[in-house]
């Protein structure tokens, strides 16, 4: 295989690791995992595509903001227990750094009925995402007469009865799980 | 227990059961935050995510801004670190395993289960919000009209934010 080939993998230092994660954190609105996949394997190549979804499964199957757990994946595989630390870090670091910039202009100028406006406009536009984005992860379910029925409930515990959610997630893994433990039993 | 300790252990909590990412919290840090503790009030509570949908970076952010709001800098970076801390050091230790077990039936058992509790924690994460903030008739329109067009068109969020906004700035909604 030449430098060039597409299949090969070239090994970050500690400070591409940074930088690479910095870019892939400041250029996403609203969930970044697609920009995470276009660095790491079409710009950067780091990752082979099917390297890159082997180590995406386990991030995905753990709680937790999927794209810090991808950064510790990949920052551990090239740079070690220090790759780990500074690739999520490198990922946080730019957005973190806006978002309290956009803190303090709030403390500022939140009180203002200019501002108060904006929000609740963004608020709404926010929670219409939250509906499509529920639906669409609804829609990408099999079998949804097996497993809505436990969206349907997991909705009826959190937002109508107000169950805490630690309980009512192990209580729904139990029942849900079951149930996918036993369908995948019957194939 | 200060209030920075008191967040930082109450997210951390919330961290093993984040299904779905941050957005999936939504309701859970509500609850933590405005209803049993009454650090905040449901006016900054749906401020801050809106800021937080409206800056660029993950989803996790917005834990970052409910931190910043309930104690200011230290609050702010203990609330991340209790967020992204646990799994990622669960992560470390288990990413050499994972072949052992990926594709193994309870794994994957595990995996088709928790995708229907995610749809429910999203869909009332975004019932919340419309709580908190009491839609009116306009707003639950400009919904109904941003969920139709996201659906359908492969636009930038970006585009609804600011569609959002101005009307917000107008008064409108």
């Amino acid at each position: 295989m030449t430098a060039t080939d597409p299949q090969t993998p070239s090994r970050p230092d500690l400070r591409a690791l940074f930088l690479g994660f910095s870019s892939v954190g400041l250029s996403g609105f609203g969930g970044v995992l697609p920009f995470a996949r276009r660095m790491l394997v079409e710009q950067k190549r780091w990752m082979t595509p099917e390297e890159f979804n082997a180590q995406l499964g386990l991030c995905q199957f753990l709680p937790g903001p999927n794209v810090v757990n991808l950064a510790v994946v990949v920052g551990k595989r090239y740079q070690g227990a220090l790759g780990a630390i500074v690739a999520p870090v490198g990922l946080l670091a730019g957005p973190l750094a806006i978002v309290l910039l956009l803190a303090l202009l709030y403390d500022a100028y939140g009180s203002l009925p200019l501002a108060q406006g904006m929000l609740r406009g963004v608020a709404a536009v926010g929670s219409a995402l939250l509906f499509a984005m529920a639906w669409r992860m609804a829609m990408a379910i099999k079998d949804k007469a097996v497993f809505l029925p436990f969206a349907l409930l997991t909705v009826a515990a959190i937002a109508w009865l107000r169950w805490p959610m630690p309980i009512v997630m192990i209580a729904g893994l139990v029942l849900s799980g079951g149930a996918a433990y036993w369908k995948l039993g019957r194939k | 227990m200060s209030v920075v300790f008191e967040l930082f252990l109450e997210f951390a909590l919330l961290a093993f059961v984040a299904f779905g990412g941050a957005t999936a919290l939504l309701p859970e840090m509500h609850r933590v935050v405005v209803e049993n503790h009454h650090w905040l009030d449901d006016t900054t509570f749906t401020h801050l995510y809106a800021i937080a949908q409206a800056a660029p970076g993950p989803n996790v952010l917005v834990v970052t801004l409910i931190g910043w709001k309930v104690a200011g800098l230290s609050g702010a970076l203990a609330a991340t670190l209790a967020m992204c801390l646990p799994m990622s050091v669960l992560i470390y230790l288990l990413i050499d395993r994972w072949e052992s077990f990926s594709g193994k039936r309870w794994q994957k058992a595990i995996s088709l289960g928790v995708a229907p509790l995610a749809v429910g924690l999203v869909f009332s994460g975004a019932t919340l919000i419309a709580q908190a903030a009491q839609f009116g008739w306009a707003t639950w329109v400009l919904v109904a009209t941003t969920v139709c067009a996201n659906l359908k068109f492969k636009l930038h969020p970006l585009y609804y934010i600011a569609v959002g906004a101005a009307l917000g700035l107008a008064g409108l909604v």
